[in-house]
């Protein structure tokens, strides 16, 4: 039942700016979360298109580029996300997201190991004391096709596990249909079953299709109270794209100005090397600002783009190339 | 909000390397002839000049003065030229065409280079914008010149002769591509002249044309300054005279023509007005403002330099707007990051000079970006103006520099009559995501172009061109073989 309550504005105040973000929910209903989405300005698909294109011009060399690169090395969330992955292929995921280069030890560990919620306590006893947090995809990933009840149980049995982060997919279908509410709630849910746990909303924009679409997903889940939020599975043939990744940034920019809170992002999906995520650092540079380049508010959900990280960052310090099979597999 | 309170700590934290292009790639000579009958004429033969890096202010080559003789040689060539390049087949000089096309493709970088060290632009806009389009208008016309007869100017239209063409130095090689290719297309030849501060890159297309084989005198480069241009337009042997550049020039040369016989086509200065409603893409129409005046520098005579922003968000546009100039990245034009690079010449910043001084004696506030300016060469700061009246100089007169002057407006009505209230009519943009304002607003703006959510943006599909005193005649599309056709 919609309640209408007749409290005057402040004077001056958007309905954007008016949901600022305090201890309780701060959208009181749908009809409000429903206006505050629609007050957001459309996204002209190809003026965004242009702009990510025009950015990926940037021509980024010498020490700007090592700057880069250790900086992608620190923001990736090493993921393995297989029905055939091991507790020995986890083991061997986390020696490498902790030492990315035993070779080097200039080189930084990776944020967060990515995993299935069955295999975070190898993760954890894996990582040790190790400054690497394990991530668990919970809620139905990657369909996000069950009830609320199994979705919950889902995060508290990672938590439990020990998972640091929960990356939790939306219910893309809910949103599409139009129930806002209903995936505005489930992410409160989400967010109250995590505890001090971080939650990264995926919002699966593959399956989301318009940028108009991105926009109000991105804002919907930050004002349920995701920490990040993030594009993709990588179950989806459209993943991350730079034009999406301009969406969600002028997102969470526009966010932490009118309500104070900086909500991260992270992009998954198909960044394999490292010229994207340095052209990805330099959108978020130009879109969100510098505050954005750090671990804490950007991350890059991959498996592959850490040994082409590695392998450029030798290449830059030696001037040649090494053979990829310097690197480890995992 | 003054540029003071502007966030800087959330700008630029990540920075970015010096990434130059090679000015080698250039191969710039130390002096040039006239390009005439097919051949360079010897430096030695001509009075020099200098061509400025106005990045440094430092020359990069002499270019020959065309005289009142050298453009009488000239146009002499193009006379010979013209029975034969007339009544060849139309694929015949779509094959030309499509030579010169592919080897503007392949010299393109070093176009790039030459166009940037001559012009001061910054090389990301000659390697994608200036040189790649230059090659897309010869590619379109060549696919014209066999197929007249479909143009709509009823069957076999005659060309008309030999084509006096004046290009001015805001992009150089493409305003030459503008001009040449669909005169070539109708079976025109041509004289091109160069505008003064910007000759090299229409004397490498020259090297080009001969590369490309095009026969003898079917055109013809003469470089100099405006008595070299006036030399032109007086010549009894031209049969078209078509001009870009400024208004007050045009006015001259339309008196002297009028009492002759010859045709012309001019395009000339505006004050494009760039309307933005409430319901506007946000990011994107601030991306579009901001190419809109600071592209090229602000020399592009259709920029969008007066801002009509609806009231109900003009502070929150304003301020969006001030964030991203502070981002804007001047400097080293040959660097590929640099978004802005320099004015092209002493003349010119100092009319800009002169017009930013005076929107502020008038009251107008002004924002200008905390860049760092190169201390050699000619330089601007980016600059907003905000409380601009509509009577004020800078809100009136082409300032044809990165200076973008700020009004708003209520309601529709009100944003047609200020948006036309101008002696110009060259180019305006809408942005709104309602399409039924946006057309409704379109129909009722005095302008040859009208851009909606987006801004300087060019096709050789589509025409160009202007109405009151921004010219007449079109340029690009099938409408722009009008202006070569005997129609």
């Amino acid at each position: 039942m919609v309640q209408v309550t007749t409290t005057p504005l402040r004077s001056g105040a958007s309905a954007v700016r008016f949901a600022t973000r305090g201890s309780g929910p701060r959208i009181e209903s749908e009809v409000e979360l429903r206006s505050v989405l629609a007050s957001l300005s459309g996204v002209d698909a190809v003026g965004a298109d242009a702009r990510a294109a025009k950015l990926a011009t940037r021509s980024i060399k010498r020490s700007s580029k090592m700057a880069a690169l250790d900086l992608a090395i620190s923001m990736v969330d090493l993921t393995t996300l297989e029905g055939a992955d091991t507790p020995g292929r986890v083991a061997s995921l986390c020696a490498k997201a902790a030492r990315p280069d035993p070779s080097d030890h200039g080189v930084p560990s990776v944020a967060a190991v990515c995993v299935y919620p069955d295999l975070v306590a190898t993760a954890k006893r894996a990582l040790g004391d190790a400054p690497v947090a394990v991530a668990a995809v919970a809620t139905a990933f990657p369909s996000g096709r069950a009830s609320l009840a199994v979705k919950l149980a889902d995060v508290a049995e990672a938590c439990l596990a020990g998972a640091d982060e929960i990356d939790m997919v939306i219910d893309r279908g809910a949103f599409l249909a139009g129930r806002l509410g209903q995936v505005f709630d489930e992410i409160v849910a989400v967010k109250a079953a995590c505890g001090p746990a971080y939650l990264k909303v995926i919002l699966e924009t593959g399956e989301l299709v318009t940028y108009d679409n991105v926009r109000r997903a991105s804002w919907l889940a930050m004002l349920a109270g995701a920490d990040f939020i993030k594009t993709s599975t990588g179950k989806v043939p459209v993943a991350a794209t730079p034009p999406v990744a301009l969406v969600m940034l002028e997102a969470a920019r526009d966010f932490a100005e009118s309500t104070g809170t900086a909500v991260g992002v992270k992009l998954a999906g198909g960044i394999r090397s490292a010229k994207d995520a340095i052209r990805y650092l330099v959108l978020v540079n130009e879109t969100a600002g510098s505050a954005w380049l750090s671990p804490e508010r950007f991350r890059f959900g991959a498996s592959s783009l850490l040994n082409d990280l590695l392998m450029q960052r030798l290449k830059q310090q030696r001037g040649a190339y090494v053979r990829p099979d310097e690197f480890s597999g995992d | 909000m003054t540029d003071q309170q502007l966030d800087q700590s959330r700008l630029g934290g990540f920075t970015y390397d010096p990434a130059p292009e090679s000015a080698s790639v250039a191969r710039i000579a130390d002096a040039y002839g006239l390009f005439i009958d097919g051949a360079f004429t010897d430096p030695g033969d001509h009075e020099q000049f200098v061509t400025l890096n106005p990045a440094s202010a430092r020359p990069l080559a002499t270019v020959a003065h065309g005289s009142t003789a050298d453009v009488d040689r000239a146009v002499a060539a193009a006379r010979r030229a013209f029975p034969s390049w007339s009544t060849t087949t139309g694929s015949q000089r779509a094959k030309y065409l499509y030579r010169i096309a592919r080897l503007i493709q392949e010299r393109a970088r070093e176009l790039a280079v030459v166009e940037t060290l001559d012009n001061g632009k910054p090389i990301r806009e000659t390697r994608d914008v200036d040189v790649p389009l230059a090659a897309a208008y010869f590619f379109y016309y060549a696919g014209w010149a066999d197929k007249l007869d479909h143009a709509g100017f009823g069957p076999s239209p005659r060309p008309l002769g030999v084509a006096g063409q004046i290009i001015p130095w805001n992009f150089p090689l493409l305003m030459a591509a503008w001009k040449l290719a669909p005169a070539l297309a109708a079976g025109n030849t041509c004289v091109l002249k160069p505008a003064e501060t910007t000759p090299l890159s229409a004397l490498v297309l020259a090297d080009i044309l001969a590369q490309a084989e095009l026969p003898a005198g079917v055109v013809n480069i003469v470089t100099g300054d405006g008595a070299t241009g006036a030399a032109l337009v007086a010549h009894p042997g031209v049969d078209k005279i078509a001009f870009t550049g400024s208004t007050e020039v045009g006015r001259l040369i339309q008196q002297r023509l009028g009492e002759r016989g010859t045709h012309l086509t001019l395009e000339l200065g505006g004050k494009g007005a760039n309307i933005v409603f409430e319901d506007a893409p946000v990011d994107e129409m601030i991306e579009g403002i901001i190419d809109g005046i600071f592209f090229n520098q602000g020399h592009v005579c259709c920029a969008g330099s007066r801002l009509l922003v609806q009231e109900s968000i003009a502070d929150e546009v304003v301020r969006r707007l001030l964030r991203r100039v502070e981002q804007l990245r001047v400097g080293d034009p040959l660097d590929k990051n640099t978004d802005v690079g320099a004015i092209n010449s002493a003349a010119q910043l100092a009319r800009i000079e002169e017009l930013t001084v005076a929107g502020e004696a008038e009251g107008a506030t002004r924002h200008t970006s905390s860049c760092a300016l190169p201390t050699e060469g000619y330089w601007f700061a980016p600059t907003v103006f905000t409380d601009v009246a509509q009577s004020h100089r800078i809100a009136r007169e082409e300032i044809f520099g990165p200076v973008l002057s700020v009004l708003s407006f209520r309601t529709p009505d009100e944003a047609v009559a200020k948006a036309n209230n101008t002696k110009y009519g060259l180019a305006c943009g809408v942005w709104s995501e309602k399409g039924s304002r946006t057309l409704w607003v379109a129909q009722r703006l005095r302008a040859g172009v009208i851009w909606a959510n987006t801004y300087n943006r060019f096709d050789p599909t589509s025409p160009f061109g202007g109405v009151r005193e921004s010219g007449f005649g079109r340029e690009g599309g099938r409408h722009g073989l009008e202006a070569y056709l005997d129609v």
